[in-house]
């Protein structure tokens, strides 16, 4: 698998993409600048999580408009995986690869903690390793994980069954009490109608390791890396 | 000629505004009784050269609905546009 970690002015996630992707997965991996275009040759590309640009604007308003994503956006048209994590996810809903909007937490702080994200569907690609019902326990750090989105849309994004991930307890129960940051219909994560772009809020690359107190997060990248292969 | 506009980017009814709603609480506490609403919006300005004001608003429109406002969830004001007299002409 050949993985690209694109870094724009403000990711700071993206070591920590880079290295769970080239050592514990063990893909081919590189970062891609943002002002790059080449990536064609990628089976995986991923918008890490961080500030781009400081945030300005709206998160991720202004990093959508970079060089590279017009090529990410054909990427993911021609059915390149593309997985946008917090800040990334936020770049996909600005450039409308994804539905919707991040608005900020119903709580007005921060949140940095641990959270429960349910598997909603294990169709896809990021997910083929896991089952339905499957309880994550992986860390969110977000001011703006508030997703946001009008009744149409929201209409449309439950009837084509592209909710991935939804905040959950320890038992997996979709509740107000498991939402950490007002997200509407609990959603942590969705994909595409194709269903080979995932965004969510929740840093799988920060719980991908013993050593980091949670390995929940691994079973994303292992599922990518055996869709690929099974692909092949 | 040159401009400076001043563009208000609202939310639309509907979209939560944690921050409007938190301010209006706070006004509550502080015993403003009579405040009914606060709603948090964007305010900005921008200065922009052209020949003339109709095609400084159409350029203004362009960016306030592809940049400046994520249309999903905010509507954009152009509140005033305004001509600035180059220093020394007459």
């Amino acid at each position: 698998m050949k993985a690209g970690v694109i870094v724009f002015p403000g990711s700071n996630c993206d070591k920590d993409t880079y290295r769970v992707l080239s050592n514990v997965i063990g893909a081919e991996t590189r970062y891609l600048w943002h002002q790059d275009t080449q990536i064609d040759d990628l089976d995986l590309v991923v918008l890490p999580g961080g500030f781009s640009y400081g945030d300005y604007l709206r998160t991720g308003a202004i990093a959508r408009f970079s060089p590279i994503m017009s090529s990410v956006k054909k990427f993911a048209a021609n059915g390149g995986i593309v997985l946008g994590i917090c800040n990334g996810f936020q770049m996909l809903l600005e450039a409308r690869i994804l539905p919707g909007v991040m608005i900020p937490n119903r709580s007005l702080r921060f949140i940095c903690m641990q959270v429960y994200a349910s598997v909603q569907r294990n169709d896809t690609c990021f997910t083929s390793l896991s089952n339905v019902g499957d309880v994550l326990e992986i860390p969110i750090a977000h001011f703006e994980g508030n997703f946001f989105a009008p009744n149409d849309i929201l209409k449309d994004i439950e009837d084509n069954r592209q909710v991935v991930l939804r905040y959950s307890d320890a038992q997996g129960n979709v509740s107000d009490e498991s939402n950490p940051n007002g997200s509407i219909n609990n959603i942590a994560g969705l994909v595409n109608k194709a269903g080979n772009v995932l965004g969510m809020m929740p840093h799988p690359e920060r719980s991908s390791e013993k050593i980091l107190g949670s390995e929940y997060g691994r079973i994303i990248f292992e599922s990518i890396l055996h869709s690929i292969l099974n692909s092949e | 000629m040159n401009f400076i506009a001043t563009i208000a980017i609202n939310r639309k009814n509907g979209v939560a505004d944690p921050e409007g709603n938190t301010i209006l609480e706070a006004l509550k506490r502080l015993s403003y009784s009579n405040v009914k609403f606060v709603k948090a919006a964007k305010l900005f300005k921008v200065g922009i050269e052209g020949d003339e004001e109709n095609s400084v608003r159409k350029t203004l429109e362009e960016i306030s609905q592809r940049i400046l406002s994520n249309p999903i969830i905010e509507n954009f004001e152009i509140i005033s546009i305004v001509t600035i007299q180059s220093a020394g002409k007459k």
